[in-house]
């Protein structure tokens, strides 16, 4: 038994390297592509050996190691990093799972009833890394990036929380797995996006946010910071920093994709009761899709929307997603307790979305308003 | 000059509605544009593989013209050392050993790092001796290997005037008189004798 779990967790974390490795090379092709150019080519056929040669990079290049660096927390920090992204990955179900434990089951650690409650709390370890990072490289735009980072994620953890609350009252369970099943048991139109897609919108913003993303970043935004908490990392120890985050947007996208797309559900293909050769296969397809077109659009999104101010940053989770998110989740705990049917509350994400809108329009209205008094040509009329 | 009251326009920030203020719709349009570069065909030109076209008149590094028996086609007159604004042109001249010119350069000398490439040289020359080529990725590996002798110079002409991308050119339409031979002297632009007085005693 022990052996299973250690090979699975071996094949796991293999796979999750790998598809680190050439996600990276994807999003940096992507990237070109979306300002028109080539991107990587020269390391084999269209460049599709660059990871490899990047690896290879990383681990021949001088570790330099600041002489005026706390050493111990220095090389404590990366393997944080990485430790706390690839721990919360062994709760995501990567396939089909089932109760019966002699069959077999797509997730590293399955049954596991605070799923939701383990994710978030070693993900929010992540932000340990980060600040320790910060303070160890003895260097004030590490400090800067890092103080940033830890202000950043935990005001985005309140709306990243409370939205998959809804969800989880919807489902009745913190375990992933029940969270899947009650979607892919309801049916294609009871897939959380649907019932809550507010939600859904709050948690992938806040999802974007806490794994350091664009239009996010402004832990390691360069113009400002250098390179943030990781400016005094070379070598492996960066790497280890940049495979973290990457892993972190995999985990990312693997819990939207369960939480609100449904998981490994999808209509005719997979369904609860399909019953045919390698449906497991098939399923684990459909997830993995379901996340790689997650992280396209997250790709997208990097080159798509400018990096926010800070402070921009900040009201956007406190008075925006925040209250939302707390009024979406009263929304549902009504419908549950009266027994409303579900649609009400797809009505309801929507008009609580709208009704922010108008509220965000009258207060930049007003400021635009303030604003214009200065000039003289307005000031007459 | 002040600018006048009636010449500035006010332009009022357009008025934020709720379709603006939902930010989705901006983000949506955003990405279509995002994923529209996507499938347009790149800009990047493979530099070392594809070279660039580079229009007729590109001013790269210099060439001494040979003329149509093989001998240089400079008579050390020093206008474009005169003109050069770098002054990284230096000739020697010394009488010829040929009948049909007075003068040849027996040193030509271009510092290539100290060039400004402004192409003053070309427009200064007489006899079409001096031309700037479309090369313009010259590299080396000291400063002395960047300054160009005669030979080097030549040897550019060599090279450059059979590819067919620098054909040797005039900038006035008609060659001077030291130049062709084969220009009848009713078709020069100005010939030797007729030559404007203000010119002739300048």
């Amino acid at each position: 038994m022990i052996t299973v779990w250690a090979v699975k967790i071996g094949v796991v974390l293999g796979m999750i390297l790998t598809s680190c490795a050439y996600l990276i090379y994807i999003e940096r092709k992507l990237a070109a592509y979306m300002q028109d150019r080539i991107g990587p080519n020269r390391v084999g056929p269209f460049g599709l050996l660059q990871p490899l040669a990047d690896g290879i990079k990383f681990l021949l290049k001088e570790d330099v190691v600041p002489r005026h660096c706390d050493r111990f927390l220095f090389y404590m920090a990366p393997s944080l990093a990485i430790m706390t992204t690839m721990l919360a990955f062994a709760v995501v179900p990567f396939g089909p799972t089932s109760t019966d434990p002699d069959e077999w089951q797509f997730v590293i650690a399955p049954g596991v009833d605070v799923g939701m409650v383990f994710i978030f709390a070693v993900g929010s370890l992540a932000v340990y890394s980060i600040i320790l990072g910060g303070w160890a490289s003895n260097n004030k735009y590490s400090m800067l990036g890092a103080l940033r980072s830890s202000a950043q994620v935990i005001s985005y953890e309140i709306p990243l929380g409370t939205s998959i609350l809804g969800v989880v009252l919807l489902a009745g369970s913190l375990n992933l797995e029940d969270i899947i099943q009650f979607q892919a048991s309801n049916g294609f139109l009871h897939w959380n996006l649907w019932t809550q897609p507010l939600a859904a919108l709050i948690f992938a913003t806040s999802a974007l946010a806490e794994s350091n993303r664009l239009p996010f970043d402004l832990p390691e935004c360069e113009q400002e910071l250098i390179g943030g908490y990781h400016t005094e990392y070379s070598a492996m120890k960066f790497a280890m920093f940049f495979l973290g985050e990457y892993t972190h947007v995999i985990t990312i996208s693997f819990l939207m994709s369960v939480l609100f797309l449904g998981g490994w559900h999808f209509p005719w293909i997979a369904e609860v009761g399909s019953h045919y050769n390698g449906v497991g296969a098939v399923k684990c397809g459909v997830l993995a899709a379901k996340v790689f077109a997650i992280i396209i659009f997250i790709m997208l999104i990097r080159w798509t929307i400018p990096r926010f101010r800070f402070d921009q940053l900040m009201s956007l989770a406190w008075q925006g997603l925040v209250p939302l998110s707390f009024f979406n989740l009263a929304f549902v705990m009504f419908a549950k307790q009266f027994n409303w049917p579900v649609w009400v509350l797809t009505v309801a994400s929507l008009a609580l979305l709208v009704g922010a809108s108008a509220l965000n329009g009258m207060r930049l209205q007003r400021r635009l308003r303030v604003g214009s008094v200065s000039s003289p040509a307005l000031g007459k009329i | 000059m002040a600018i006048s009251e009636k010449d500035i326009v006010w332009v009022e920030e357009p008025s934020i509605g709720l379709w603006e203020a939902m930010y989705l719709p901006a983000i949506a349009g955003g990405l279509a544009t995002t994923i529209r570069h996507v499938f347009q065909k790149p800009v990047t030109e493979e530099y070392p593989e594809v070279k660039p076209v580079l229009p007729l008149n590109y001013r790269g590094v210099h060439r001494l013209n040979r003329d149509e028996q093989g001998r240089v086609k400079c008579v050390a007159c020093m206008l474009c050392a005169t003109a050069c604004p770098a002054h990284c042109i230096d000739i020697i001249g010394a009488p010829t050993p040929w009948e049909d010119r007075d003068k040849y350069p027996v040193k030509f000398e271009i510092d290539e790092l100290r060039c400004i490439y402004c192409g003053m040289c070309e427009e200064a020359c007489p006899v079409d001796a001096i031309e700037l080529t479309s090369i313009f990725d010259l590299t080396g590996l000291s400063r002395q290997e960047m300054i160009f002798d005669k030979d080097k110079l030549l040897s550019v002409y060599d090279k450059t005037v059979q590819g067919g991308k620098d054909p040797a050119r005039t900038t006035r339409g008609v060659l001077g008189p030291a130049s062709e031979n084969l220009v009848p002297a009713e078709r020069m632009a100005w010939p030797i004798d007729e030559l404007p007085s203000s010119q002739v005693n300048s």
